[in-house]
């Protein structure tokens, strides 16, 4: 809909303009230079539920694998650099791989320790702290930290696409929030009607002023592509990107979306594999959707609160763990080889004997894509999008 | 002021209009669920016992292998049983919330249901959320929480659900033999989760003693929850600073028990009652006082919820909490006057898609939340523009398909909001271009989606 004309529903109501909350979205969108960010794209994907990254991308060289992780062990996987291998579940990433626009970071993790908690761990993640801020004090996420550093931006900026709630976008900078699926249709009188009962209560009133707005601009999914390379359709995996894509290859520059699936305690053959293919063919459609050129300016990082346990537990799974496994895509990334310090697996290199020792933050990995592509500030970076952390050297993460 | 019946309508029960003779007194709330469970009566759901023969007969196929043509059509058969059963729970859970005199016991259910999600994760597991539902939190919504937390610990859809039923002992008789070992997944969330809460100072360590000490405990689909020496562990284990020797279900629930009367756990249970009743950001002093109360009777759930509703914090006026999607929709239905009658006449198809569908599109797929750790609480979890919008379009578009004659929609503002009825409501409806769009602003507005 028309922002003025909501704007003038809520004059007629008596609404005070200066002290209305939507003021400042005004204002921002008013003063669109038309490049927010510049051309680059980031995308962010959050796998809940604690993804296995030793499944993923297997250290089969390392003397100890096969050993701890007796039935998940995939002899045939795909070569990565002579000592990594790449699930079969991700095999149809290969040429990606081969084009350099595909790398991992390994044994990394977020501060977070100890506890294990999903859902401790996916705060700590989404918050982008450090285990001296006390959990939920932060209330904001780091990729809404990374827009409030950036004047100039436009409400199409950044989008948290899905049903499921997306803290790491929740925050003072205004972000849209929507689902492909989602509809709204009003009538006029209607319309006005709603923006009168919704009045004295800011939460609903700037929620259904996105959503006609999001709804009447006529964003759809629908678009023209080939069938996917993978032959494998998922048919909400595919609405979800395809909806991102079409964002993207607007005014939108960032998007973020979540998929669950990876807490395999059991049986985890057929549970990871499963979740490995929605995030293959996620990243393949993206990929597809964005064109070349396009996919030429994104970065794509995949992370998850944190890893599993180097052994497989008793029952052909793995119980939660720490270092884990971040995944970057697309034609900004220096990809084709792996990132991070390897550890080691012999019992005395664990993280209490049991997890794979974390030798890097993923904060950092996220801290320097940021920084290659929108050429933001170390102490932006280090005080407000991460505060506390302390980035390392530039590991040449981004062309 | 908001009056006292409508405050523990709308925030204690399932809304407005109350059933005749439904308690309106946090006193009477409190001798009715004291009370017999009448609902249930109402609406019978069977226990797992009702499912048990179907998912015997299931196993038995699943061992003779499905390449038979007649045995894979005699699976199907069984699966489809199974799903009419779930289906037939499905509205007796609307049914008795429609019709229940009662809205705080079923919302006390929805919250316990909630607090220990299990989730169906393929065909033949479909009732057993319904199932845990009916033999262990139901029976035990009054009693001690630590009886409550072992019911529903020892209960099969938990066991199932968070794979205990797969871990063994590594040092025990199968695990050495077989070299088979543990599973954390149940040892971790009941602390974690269901009972200290993750803010409470434990280690890794107890997680794993914890995982050591339910070994043995498995659920076998001919004989339900059973303890099965040859998988425990051996030894003593050492939990919380507790040592507990020997082995079989009576220590398991010396465990559980102990872990269902810690102040921690105390302090978790009432912050988590307060949050998801009054306020995402709760009174301390009101959390305090629930608190208080598990601790001096060891988690007697009446003193509990007695202390909760006793408190004047719990009746501010103020409706912070947002009725969360299955609240919303059977509030609604409650407002338009349907009962579990009129829901158990509408076919399969207008039933999954106008109540079930639409909770899975505002965000809450019925008894389906992505993890062990159910669903959120926060108000902004829930009104998102995607949600809000699907709110929005199912009070425009929903009724008219439930009801041949849609109510007056002033009277029903009236009837369903009291006096939470705001003026600015009340004009806009009194404005609105026809029955349908009336009847959409009001269960739209903020004041019908507030709690």
């Amino acid at each position: 809909m028309d922002r003025r004309h909501f704007m003038r529903g809520l004059a007629v109501a008596g609404c005070s303009a200066a002290a209305h909350p939507l003021m400042t979205t005004v204002t921002l969108a008013g003063s669109d230079g038309g490049r927010p960010l510049g051309d680059h794209r980031l995308v962010v994907m959050i796998l809940r539920g604690a993804m296995d990254g030793l499944d993923v991308v297997q250290p089969q060289g390392d003397a100890q694998y096969a050993a701890l992780r007796p039935t998940l062990l995939q002899p045939g996987a795909s070569d990565l650099d002579g000592f990594f291998k790449l699930h079969a579940g991700l095999g149809g990433l290969m040429p990606m791989w081969g084009a350099g626009q595909l790398a991992f970071a390994h044994a990394t993790s977020t501060p977070y320790r100890d506890k294990r908690s999903h859902f401790a761990g996916q705060d700590m993640l989404e918050a982008g702290t450090g285990m001296d801020v006390p959990a939920g004090l932060v209330k904001d996420g780091w990729l809404n930290r990374l827009l409030q550093s950036q004047p100039g931006l436009t409400s199409e900026t950044a989008y948290a696409i899905g049903r499921d709630a997306m803290p790491l976008l929740q925050g003072a900078a205004e972000v849209r929030n929507w689902a492909p699926e989602a509809v709204l249709a009003l009538s006029p009188q209607a319309r006005l009607l709603f923006e009168q009962i919704y009045h004295d209560d800011p939460l609903f009133q700037q929620t259904a002023f996105e959503a006609m707005e999001l709804a009447e601009s006529g964003h759809t999914s629908a678009m023209e592509m080939d069938p996917n390379p993978t032959g494998v359709k998922v048919q909400d995996v595919e609405k979800l990107v395809d909806y991102a894509a079409g964002r993207l290859r607007q005014d939108t520059r960032i998007a973020a979306f979540s998929m669950s699936g990876w807490d395999t305690h059991r049986g985890q053959a057929a549970g990871l594999t499963k979740a490995l293919t929605r995030l293959q063919y996620a990243i393949l459609r993206l990929q597809t959707g964005l064109g070349p050129e396009i996919w030429g300016k994104t970065a794509l990082l995949a992370m998850t609160e944190f890893g599993r346990t180097a052994q497989e537990n008793g029952t052909a799974g793995t119980d939660h763990g720490t270092g884990g496994l971040m995944l970057m895509a697309g034609g900004a990334i220096n990809g084709g080889r792996m990132f991070g310090k390897w550890p080691g697996l012999a019992e005395q290199d664990l993280y209490d004997r049991r997890d794979l020792m974390p030798t890097s933050d993923v904060r950092d990995w996220a801290a320097h894509t940021m920084r290659g592509m929108y050429g933001l500030e170390r102490s932006v970076l280090e005080q407000t999008v991460f505060p506390g952390l302390i980035m390392g050297a530039d590991p040449g993460l981004v062309l | 002021m908001t009056a006292i019946r409508t405050i523990a309508a709308i925030r204690f029960g399932f809304g407005l209009p109350l059933p005749a003779g439904a308690p309106d007194t946090a006193d009477a709330m409190l001798v009715r669920l004291a009370g017999p469970d009448i609902a249930a009566q109402d609406w019978p759901i069977g226990g797992l016992e009702q499912a048990a023969p179907l998912l015997i007969a299931l196993k038995s196929i699943k061992k003779e292998g499905k390449s038979d043509a007649a045995q894979a059509g005699r699976r199907d058969d069984l699966l489809t049983q199974i799903a009419e059963v779930t289906y037939a729970a499905r509205i007796a859970t609307f049914g008795r919330i429609l019709d229940a005199p009662d809205g705080f016991r079923e919302r006390l259910v929805s919250f316990w249901a909630n607090h220990f999600s299990v989730v169906a994760r393929n065909p033949a597991e479909t009732f057993m959320p319904f199932a845990l539902v009916e033999d262990a939190i139901r029976p035990h919504l009054t009693a001690r929480f630590s009886d409550l937390l072992a019911a529903v610990t020892l209960h099969p859809a938990m066991l199932l659900y968070l794979d205990q039923s797969a871990s063994v002992g590594p040092n025990s008789g199968l695990g050495k033999k077989q070299s088979k070992g543990l599973n954390e997944n149940l040892a971790r969330e009941v602390i974690e989760l269901h009972s200290l809460g993750v803010d409470a100072g434990y280690a890794q360590d107890d997680v794993r003693q914890m995982a050591e000490l339910l070994t043995g405990l498995v659920y076998q689909v001919d004989a339900g929850t059973v303890f099965l020496p040859r998988r425990a562990e051996p030894g003593p284990e050492t939990v919380l600073g507790k040592t507990y020797q020997g082995e079989g279900l009576a220590m398991i629930r010396e465990a559980l028990g102990d872990l269902g009367k810690r102040p921690e756990t105390a302090v978790h249970i009432a912050k988590k009652l307060v949050v998801h009743f009054i306020s995402d950001h709760p009174d301390p002093d009101l959390v305090a006082a629930v608190a208080a109360a598990f601790v001096a009777t060891d988690g007697d759930l009446m003193a509990v919820y007695t202390a909760l509703l006793s408190h004047p914090a719990a009746w501010q006026d103020q409706m912070e909490k947002i009725r969360q999607p299955f609240d919303f929709i059977l509030v609604s239905a409650r407002a338009l006057g349907l009962s579990g009658k009129m829901v158990q006449n509408l076919n399969y198809r207008p039933f999954q898609r106008i109540f079930l569908k639409s909770m899975q599109a505002m965000g809450q797929p019925f008894k389906a939340p992505n993890g062990p750790n159910g669903f959120p609480e926060a108000a902004d979890a829930w009104i998102t523009p995607q949600a809000l919008a699907s709110r929005i379009t199912w009070a425009m578009q929903e009724p008219q398909q439930l009801l041949d004659v849609l109510p007056d929609p002033v009277a029903m503002a009236q009837s369903c909001l009291a006096d939470r009825a705001s003026p600015a409501l009340l004009l806009a409806v009194s404005r609105s271009e026809d029955i349908r769009e009336g009847v959409g602003l009001i269960l739209a507005s903020a004041e019908f989606n507030r709690r």
